[in-house]
């Protein structure tokens, strides 16, 4: 029974909580591709670079806070910065959409170009980025570092193993759920998101109805804005910031979409998590939590690791094949074409 | 462009401008495969880095001499590993496909799948901890075939040919933006792939010294036609010798970039050629014709995929040395879209055009955006913050250059400098 218990803990440290915290991260930015993807229909390749934008910002405000003497107790500065960032970014996505993607819907482009102009942009948001701040990792998280100590833990539990949850953790858990609380109260309850969703689900009878197109757009962009800012902002505290980093997250994040359903944000949450927990279950070393279920003598010899860390992409490709394979259009039903 | 190149050659020296041209001519043939996938039939490839590095891995399997003893400790367990790989997941295809569906199949498949995993692993993992642990410092992995690197080329080819099948097999017919995520992801894990498999490539540890197919500096400095060359044009043995291994590349890489360049052009001449543009104009009406547009797009994926690759396996003999790290998406993928833009879609000419051109002003960018930033500062004192933390990030300008380039010839010249006829 102890080592059940151990095992379980020793799980939740290292498996469940990581995956919770990074699930809500995915699902975020997630949430953010899909709702680009609903209203004005392309796959928008500058969000991971997005994300890095806002989160530069926000590091940028954070570190004037600080200089000033501004902090929050045992909460990171950044959270005061974050609307400072959220602001910056969407007026950058208004202007971008101004200059460049209102050009294509007025001449109805294919979406192929919209992607491709998406590229242009991700390329102009790499530059400015690596140009400010540098390609360099920055760690901004000051305040406490743990909600709960693994070590407290083990004492109170009198167990050999213990969880550790990071302020980080807590907070992007939290955050997530406010975030997307908010969001769905928006679409289902406002006006504003309304038309949006109708928008989404059939253009020309929207129209028709006499919602404005710009507004609907405008809007997207803003939401858009608010929900990378975030979960870039969280996916930095709990980890770090470095440029190349929120590229690379790219992957995870279109597979999350897709996996939950392109255009379908309950979906793209789902899909968040699925791709969360499968990354970090598949590449985890389960060599100690064996040697607690197994009876003694059993301990296994290698690390009992399905997949090498280095391989954490291969897993979010590989269920985003599956899915493309047997399911296109997601598990929950979204936009086929 | 020639001028361009010259004044190079004037005011910087002719080494500079030589290597220059050999990655102009490269980055050229990387164009046209991409314009054989975009322009001949607007499939969006956002993982040309992934097919590049195929090529780079060819390059080392066919060229570089077999680690003595690798063989014998696990060459076949590695092989049998991924043989054993390829077994378990056509066996799981085989299922699918022959049974009907239902809860059997699935566990069938299901079951197949986990054991097949296990097995590889077994066979595998032992036989690649063999093979890394012979001489890790030099060797640790396999090595390749000791063959002609030029023949590398076309095995290049190859490998990236079967990578986009693959690809194109699962994503093509499903909406474009499908193709894009997952070439991007498939790159991804090439790189990754060459990155920590050891025993193939000696990951991060990279391969070096491989061979050429042009002689070294340091045999013609001591080879007697070559002296009696150098000191008929009056030139130092000695820089002469690696400007003319320069030139040796130099006409290997311009035969192949004809190569390509004829048999594209007469590819897109024929009425192959017009079908693909058909089917890119207008997709309904070409299905509606009786054309699989599927299938086209199938195979010009996989052609353009097996050009990159060729251009891939080029770039890693140029260089001498596998380097995995060096593989950045920003430089292998988007640089070469934005030379496909500005060079004109569609335009076998205007791809090689577009190749020369951006890759000209990459290179370029880097000492005037330094001189330009120099020049902006020039009257800030020489310990400003501002002015060290702008010098500095001068080379990132590179990249927002080439965003604008992108985004500007989209949006007011979307048919590139020599449009599509």
């Amino acid at each position: 029974m102890e080592d059940l218990l151990n095992a379980f803990l020793l799980m939740s440290n290292f498996v469940f909580v990581p995956a919770i915290a990074y699930g809500s991260q995915l699902a975020l930015g997630a949430v953010g591709v899909t709702l680009v993807y609903g209203v004005l229909r392309f796959s928008n390749f500058a969000h991971g670079d997005t994300m890095a934008f806002g989160t530069m910002v926000v590091i940028l405000f954070t570190w004037w806070l600080q200089s000033m003497g501004i902090n929050i107790g045992p909460l990171p500065t950044a959270l005061l910065a974050l609307p400072f960032g959220i602001i910056v970014t969407a007026v950058f996505l208004l202007s971008s959409d101004k200059l460049i993607y209102r050009f294509y819907r007025e001449q109805k482009a294919a979406p192929v170009i919209y992607l491709i102009a998406s590229v242009g942009i991700m390329f102009v948001l790499n530059g400015v980025v690596r140009f400010i701040i540098g390609p360099n990792d920055q760690n901004f998280n000051d305040g406490e570092r743990f909600i709960v100590k693994a070590r407290a833990m083990k004492q109170y539990l009198g167990t050999a193993e213990g969880v550790s949850i990071k302020v980080s953790q807590g907070l992007t858990v939290i955050t997530a759920i406010i975030v997307v609380l908010a969001l769905f109260w928006f679409l289902n309850k406002t006006r504003t998101g309304k038309s949006m969703r109708a928008f989404s689900d059939n253009e020309d009878l929207a129209l028709l109805s006499g919602i404005s197109p710009d507004k609907v757009v405008a809007v997207t962009w803003i939401l858009v804005a608010i929900l990378a800012t975030v979960a870039g902002t969280l996916y930095g505290l709990d980890k770090s910031f470095k440029p190349f980093t929120y590229f690379q997250l790219l992957l995870p994040i279109f597979a999350s979409a897709i996996v939950g359903g392109l255009g379908n944000p309950l979906g793209a949450i789902a899909g968040g998590f699925v791709i969360a927990f499968s990354e970090i279950m598949i590449t985890y070393p389960y060599k100690k939590f064996v040697a607690y279920i197994v009876p003694g003598d059993w301990k296994p010899e290698g690390l009992v690791q399905l997949l090498a860390t280095d391989y954490k992409f291969a897993v979010s490709f590989i269920i985003l094949v599956l899915v493309l394979l047997f399911r296109p259009t997601g598990i929950f039903a979204g936009k086929s074409v | 462009m020639a001028l361009l190149l010259i004044g190079v050659g004037l005011f910087q020296s002719w080494n500079v401008s030589l290597s220059i041209l050999n990655l102009c001519l490269i980055s050229a043939i990387m164009a046209l495969g991409v314009n054989i996938q975009w322009g001949y039939a607007g499939l969006f490839n956002v993982g040309i880095m992934g097919f590049a590095a195929l090529g780079g891995l060819a390059a080392v399997l066919v060229a570089m001499p077999p680690v003595e003893g690798a063989w014998s400790a696990g060459g076949w367990g590695a092989i049998g590993g991924l043989f054993l790989a390829f077994i378990s997941i056509t066996l799981a295809v085989i299922t699918y496909q022959r049974m009907s569906a239902g809860r059997t199949r699935s566990i069938l498949i299901i079951a197949i799948c986990v054991i097949g995993f296990f097995i590889t692993r077994s066979v595998f993992g032992p036989a690649t901890h063999a093979i890394e642990d012979i001489n890790p410092a030099k060797s640790g992995y396999l090595g390749g075939f000791g063959l002609p690197i030029v023949l590398s080329w076309p095995v290049g080819g190859v490998f990236a040919g079967i990578a986009a099948w693959v690809i194109g097999k699962i994503t093509l017919g499903l909406r474009s933006d499908y193709l894009a995520i997952a070439t991007l992801g498939i790159s991804e894990i090439i790189i990754a792939v060459l990155k920590h498999e050891d025993w193939m490539t000696r990951g991060v540890k990279n391969v070096v010294g491989m061979p050429r197919p042009v002689p070294f500096e340091i045999n013609l400095q001591t080879t007697e036609w070559f002296l009696n060359l150098s000191s008929t044009l009056g030139a130092d043995p000695i820089g002469f010798s690696s400007i003319f291994v320069k030139i040796c590349y130099a006409c290997l890489f311009v035969t192949m970039l004809l190569i390509v360049l004829w048999l594209s052009e007469t590819a897109l001449k024929s009425p192959w050629g017009r079908m693909m543009r058909a089917i890119r104009d207008n997709e309904v009406s070409a299905n509606a014709m009786g054309k699989n547009v599927t299938k086209r797009h199938l195979q010009v994926f996989v052609l353009g995929s097996v050009v990159v690759g060729l251009a891939g396996a080029m770039l890693t003999t140029l260089d001498g040395q596998l380097t995995p790290t060096s593989y950045q998406p920003l430089r292998f993928t988007f640089l070469i879209w934005v030379m496909v833009i500005v060079g004109g879609s569609g335009n076998n000419w205007g791809a090689v055009l577009g190749g020369f051109v951006i890759w000209f002003f990459w290179i370029e960018a880097e000492p005037l955006g330094l001189i330009l930033m120099n020049a902006i500062t020039s009257g800030m004192a020489d310990d400003n913050s501002l002015k060290l933390h702008l010098i500095d990030s001068a080379a990132h300008m590179r990249l927002m250059t080439m965003g604008l380039i992108l985004l500007l010839v989209l949006r007011f010249s979307p048919r590139g400098l020599l449009p599509e006829k």
